[in-house]
């Protein structure tokens, strides 16, 4: 492929497939939420750092903002719209309101992404959650209950 | 907050990546952690990237003691592999104390070992940086130096290279695999690297277009029970080391047979303590080797206004990383 500065480019979201037009320089993080009105993920430090923009590709937990658009052309995409619904949630989320897990909440779809697939990675005991988790913030400082709400679902 | 624009292009195959990437101002972009951060703070400006990720240079193999990395394998997938961490867990080891899991899923090997520095000078493209632009100075040299190299730095450039595995790997005496214009070539993963001397632009030995292709440790299952990675940071996890060690020792009736001591956060390239190491051949592994050890690891050392304290920290570190393979039954 030479280079071009646009991309036609396929995604599978959530199990649905979406075609469309990408700049060279979108990451997949400004897909998702400026080309495709997908706003669950969110844009916290843009420069991964704080984890907020994370989603899995074919089930691996990323950082989308350090993610190139044009580079995951034809990949499988998990973000927060895709795991759960209002009247059924996904039981990470129940958990997370369980243990009051967020307070302003912005950081939460990063933290519930990447908390599931450290679930899929078999933690071995809390140390191993809190460090897992590393590469989420929260400013306001629920960390505790986050571990907590991972913890359940992770049967620890 | 983004650079200027850049033109995608996927290359087809290794040679047509090698190609693609003679034209000036064209990155390689395999994961990406780095090249996005480097493109959004404006510290590198690429006119076009050409997208590696999909080669076939993934796999992990372990073949007649030998191991070899795909430059594109996933530092996640790396640190799990079997081979890994049975026989190499000192690599398991370093990439597990780097970034954080979402972004061991995307970095590459050798995205990796070609990480910049993350000296701020570097990073902010408001600053000056002879490494980012030549002639500008150094801005951490009368600046903020508390991260800056006690090793091998010059009057152009202070900054340290952040790379964990890169310290496992030189310990390891880890080979890399290039492809350039005259085909394959194969050389240490130590002179990959260059010092910053009058040409701190210059990081490495690559050739314009030359591409790593894989990373080849010869057999050093003879450390596997013995060696450790000591990374010492601000925080506990998530960040750039202060001061790491790699230490890896054969022993045999009592003895020090053979000794690898790589230090990093503390030179512009991993750096390997070959004193050290030489010294601690033939010794018992005592208290007093310990400390001896930990004084040599700091001679010549060169510290700036503020990162006197790494002085100490490294010479803490290789007596810690020592004191935890002592302990080891």
């Amino acid at each position: 492929m030479s280079p071009g500065s646009s991309i036609h480019m396929s995604l599978k979201i959530n199990g649905r497939d979406h075609k469309l037009l990408a700049a060279a320089c979108d990451t997949l993080l400004d897909v998702l939420r400026d080309k495709l009105g997908m706003t669950g993920t969110k844009k916290g430090c843009d420069m991964g750092a704080c984890g907020a923009c994370t989603v899995l590709a074919e089930d691996r937990r990323i950082k989308s903002c350090l993610a190139l658009a044009a580079s995951y052309d034809g990949r499988s995409i998990t973000t927060i719209e895709g795991i759960g619904e209002a009247d059924k949630l996904h039981q990470l989320q129940a958990a997370f309101i369980r243990h009051d897990a967020l307070q302003c909440g912005y950081c939460t779809p990063g933290q519930i992404m990447s908390g599931l697939a450290l679930v899929e990675e078999q933690p071995a005991n809390l140390e191993a959650i809190r460090e897992g988790m590393s590469g989420n913030l929260c400013r306001c400082g629920a960390y505790p209950n986050i571990v907590a709400a991972i913890a359940e679902v992770a049967g620890l | 907050m983004s650079g200027p624009l850049f033109q995608y292009g996927r290359a087809a195959s290794v040679s047509d990546a090698r190609i693609q990437a003679l034209k000036p101002g064209t990155a390689f972009l395999a994961g990406g952690t780095d090249l996005l951060q480097l493109w959004k703070s404006g510290a590198m400006r690429p006119a076009a990237v050409v997208d590696i990720s999909r080669l076939p240079l993934g796999d992990v193999e372990f073949i007649d003691g030998q191991l070899s990395l795909g430059a594109l394998a996933r530092l996640s997938d790396v640190a799990t592999h079997p081979d890994v961490t049975r026989y190499h867990p000192l690599i398991a080891e370093a990439i597990l104390a780097s970034a954080s899991g979402q972004i061991r899923n995307m970095a590459t090997v050798g995205g990796n070992l070609l990480q910049r520095t993350r000296c701020p000078y570097f990073r902010n493209d408001q600053l000056a940086c002879n490494k980012r632009k030549p002639g500008s100075g150094c801005g951490a040299l009368s600046g903020q130096n508390r991260q800056a190299a006690l090793f091998g730095t010059s009057p152009l450039c202070v900054a340290t290279h952040a790379s964990d595995l890169a310290v496992a790997l030189a310990a390891l005496d880890a080979e890399v695999e290039v492809l350039g214009s005259e085909g394959k070539r194969r050389f240490s993963l130590r002179d990959l690297y260059r010092l910053p001397g009058e040409t701190p632009e210059h990081e490495t030995n690559l050739a314009p277009g030359e591409l790593i292709t894989g990373v080849h440790v010869p057999n050093a299952t003879r450390f596997a029970g013995c060696s450790t990675y000591l990374k010492i940071r601000d925080r506990a996890s998530f960040e750039f080391a202060i001061v790491s060690v790699a230490a890896a020792l054969q022993i045999e009736n009592g003895k020090i047979v053979e000794a690898r001591l790589a230090a990093g956060g503390v030179a512009p390239l991993p750096w390997r303590l070959d004193q050290t190491e030489a010294a601690l051949a033939g010794r018992a592994l005592d208290a007093q080797t310990i400390a001896a050890a930990g004084d040599m690891a700091v001679e010549h050392a060169r510290p700036l206004a503020d990162n006197g304290f790494k002085v100490a920290l490294l010479r803490n570190a290789v007596i810690r990383a020592l004191q935890t393979l002592e302990s080891r039954p």
